[in-house]
């Protein structure tokens, strides 16, 4: 088989598959349980440091 | 040591500059090698100077990295006049040929410009824009400084001479012919540099932040600065005919080269004007309205989705062309789907507005950014309509493409840089609030009614022109020649001229607005608290 068609062959099944499955993954992980409190606490990041960076102290928690 | 390095590099690359002027074989690149000697040597003094002098090292991990950050919002300033004044220029050559001056033949006239203001609005204007506002954002929301030091100020620097010298080419004649990639290929080998540099100072800013979550608004940049990396260099693919002059010859041909194209094209307004202007969305946002995002979980859906579907676009701009089917349904079917994700997103960035609606009234800024908000849902909604092939046979070719655009990149991106430059200003400065609401008020009403002028203008003309190309007689013969339609164009192109006049009059009075921030601000005024009335 030419390299053209092996190609074409493995993006239109497993690499489409792939993604595909990617995507729903993504979807089913952001809902997963004790995500909203999580989420709640990462879209507060913009207000928590405008002036400084964050001291070596207060690292990762 | 280090500059002993820097030296030696600098004085090969004034060298080779200077013997490129000698042998230049075109006008582009014999002034691009003196542009570029010049450069070179003036740096070469300038670090000779310095050299050996006692290192003073100050410690500054505790602070921001906000000088380069002020720089790039004068530059994005600076620049988007400079592009809305060669787009009125522009305007106003198609209603009046008149302006093509016969003295500037081949420099001044509309062929020359177009691309010069594309690239000004797109890439000088819209790109730092990106890179001023993702310096800012990564840091904010990492909680630590730029990673590379100087290296923020190469991007900086570097990114204004790429501006420089594809601006320049394209009045000289130096470009490759393809839409928004018209810079030759020692332009496109200085950008790749750059952007490599660029890439480096985000992620390393990123891999070293304090915050334990990656913020949405970094996914996008991150998005943005990659894919732009992977599109230009896959589009930009030529082989240099000399390396002394600037024509080279690009490896993809006939279909493929133009799938390709149109590949990059639409993937640049994608991940250049969307992903990127959804990070500054995403963060400007909620701090003008001072509340998080609306659904932090629809930010995540909308950043996969949307990457995810457009990067399969682009065959949309290949309809009725030598390009399979398949190809162009696929591209078709994409594009509608991609109706979703963006629609997805404009609502979380209008409803982050939800309990706090009031601000509407109060705050002209967060005004810009609402309505900014609000054309890309029309833009995002006009877009996927004109894909389908049905409606491509009309409005392709027509005004109706470049009033779409222009929605989009006036009401969206121009919006939200507005915006975030009235943001910016105060903070970084350190000033107390905006020299005057009034005039951000002014602003905001001279741009809406200019690109409602532009668009409803491009509108009309576009269906008229596309209804005429069509129109047969009982024969089947066509009823008009092309200089009937552009006869019959001439009142909409006067009125979209001024609709130009109308944004780029907004422009002015935002530059002075800032630049008496700057001086005057902590002054009188009427201070936020004081409602200004919404009109």
């Amino acid at each position: 088989m030419e390299f053209y068609t092996i190609l074409r062959q493995f993006a239109d099944s497993w690499m489409l598959l792939l993604l595909f499955g990617f995507f729903v993954g993504i979807v089913i992980w952001v809902f997963r349980p004790g995500a909203s409190k999580e989420y709640k606490d990462t879209a507060n990041i913009p207000f928590r440091h405008p002036d400084k960076p964050a001291a070596v102290k207060e690292a990762r928690k | 040591m280090s500059n002993y390095i820097k030296l030696i590099a600098l004085g090969l690359v004034a060298l080779f500059a200077a013997i490129g002027t000698n042998y230049a074989r075109d006008l582009a690149y014999q002034v691009h090698a003196i542009l570029v000697m010049l450069i070179a040597g003036g740096l070469f003094i300038w670090t000779l100077r310095n050299t050996d002098e006692p290192d003073i090292l100050v410690d500054r991990s505790a602070e921001y990295m906000d000088d380069v950050i002020r720089y790039g919002v004068i530059a994005t300033a600076f620049w988007g006049v400079v592009g809305f004044l060669a787009g009125t220029f522009i305007a106003f050559q198609l209603a009046f040929p008149e302006l093509n001056f016969e003295w500037a033949q081949g420099y001044l006239n509309f062929g020359r410009l177009r691309p010069l203001h594309t690239s000004a609005v797109i890439f000088a204007f819209g790109g730092n824009a990106l890179i001023a506002t993702s310096f800012y954002v990564v840091q904010r929301t990492s909680a630590a400084r730029l990673w590379g030091g100087n290296l923020a100020w190469f991007v900086f620097w570097g990114y204004q001479l790429f501006i420089v010298l594809a601006a320049t080419g394209y009045v000289l004649g130096g470009t490759q012919s393809k839409e928004y990639a018209e810079p030759e290929w020692y332009v496109d080998l200085w950008l790749t540099v750059v952007w490599v540099a660029y890439l480096a100072v985000y992620l390393g800013t990123i891999i070293k932040r304090k915050e334990p979550h990656i913020y949405v608004a970094n996914w996008f940049y991150l998005a943005f600065i990659v894919t732009v990396a992977m599109l230009h260099l896959i589009n930009n693919m030529t082989i240099p005919v000399s390396i002394w002059g600037s024509k080279s010859v690009i490896v993809w041909s006939g279909v493929q080269d133009a799938m390709i194209q149109w590949w990059y094209g639409h993937n640049a307004v994608g991940f250049f004007l969307t992903a990127g202007f959804l990070g500054m969305m995403y963060y400007f946002i909620p701090k003008q309205a001072e509340r998080p995002v609306f659904s932090y979980k629809l930010s995540i859906i909308h950043f996969w989705a949307l990457i995810f579907l457009y990067i399969w676009a682009g065959p949309h701009h290949l309809h009725y062309t030598a390009l399979p089917d398949w190809a162009s349904t696929l591209g078709m079917v994409f594009s509608i789907v991609l109706w979703m994700p963006s629609w997805g997103g404009m609502i979380n960035g209008l409803m982050t507005l939800s309990g706090a609606w009031d601000k509407l009234r109060t705050d002209p800024v967060i005004r810009m950014m609402v309505i900014s908000v609000g054309f890309y849902g029309m833009s995002t909604f006009e877009g996927p309509m004109m894909s389908i092939r049905a409606v491509n046979s009309l409005s392709h070719y027509t005004d109706w493409t470049i009033g779409h655009v222009h929605s989009g990149a006036l009401g969206w991106n121009g919006m939200i840089t507005f915006g975030a430059l009235y943001y910016l200003v105060p903070v970084l400065w350190k000033r107390d609030r905006l020299y005057s609401l009034q005039m951000v008020s002014w602003h905001f009403w001279l741009a809406t009614i200019g690109i409602v002028l532009y668009a409803a203008s491009m509108w009309v003309t576009g269906i008229m022109e596309g209804l005429m190309w069509r129109e047969v007689d009982a024969n089947g013969f066509l009823v008009n020649s092309f200089a009937d339609t552009v006869a019959a164009k001439f009142p909409m192109y006067v009125v979209r001229a001024l609709g130009g006049v109308m944004f780029l009059a907004g422009a002015v009075v935002m530059c002075y607005n800032l630049w008496m921030t700057v001086r005057k601000a902590p002054a009188k005024e009427a201070s936020l608290t004081v409602a200004v009335p919404a009109e």
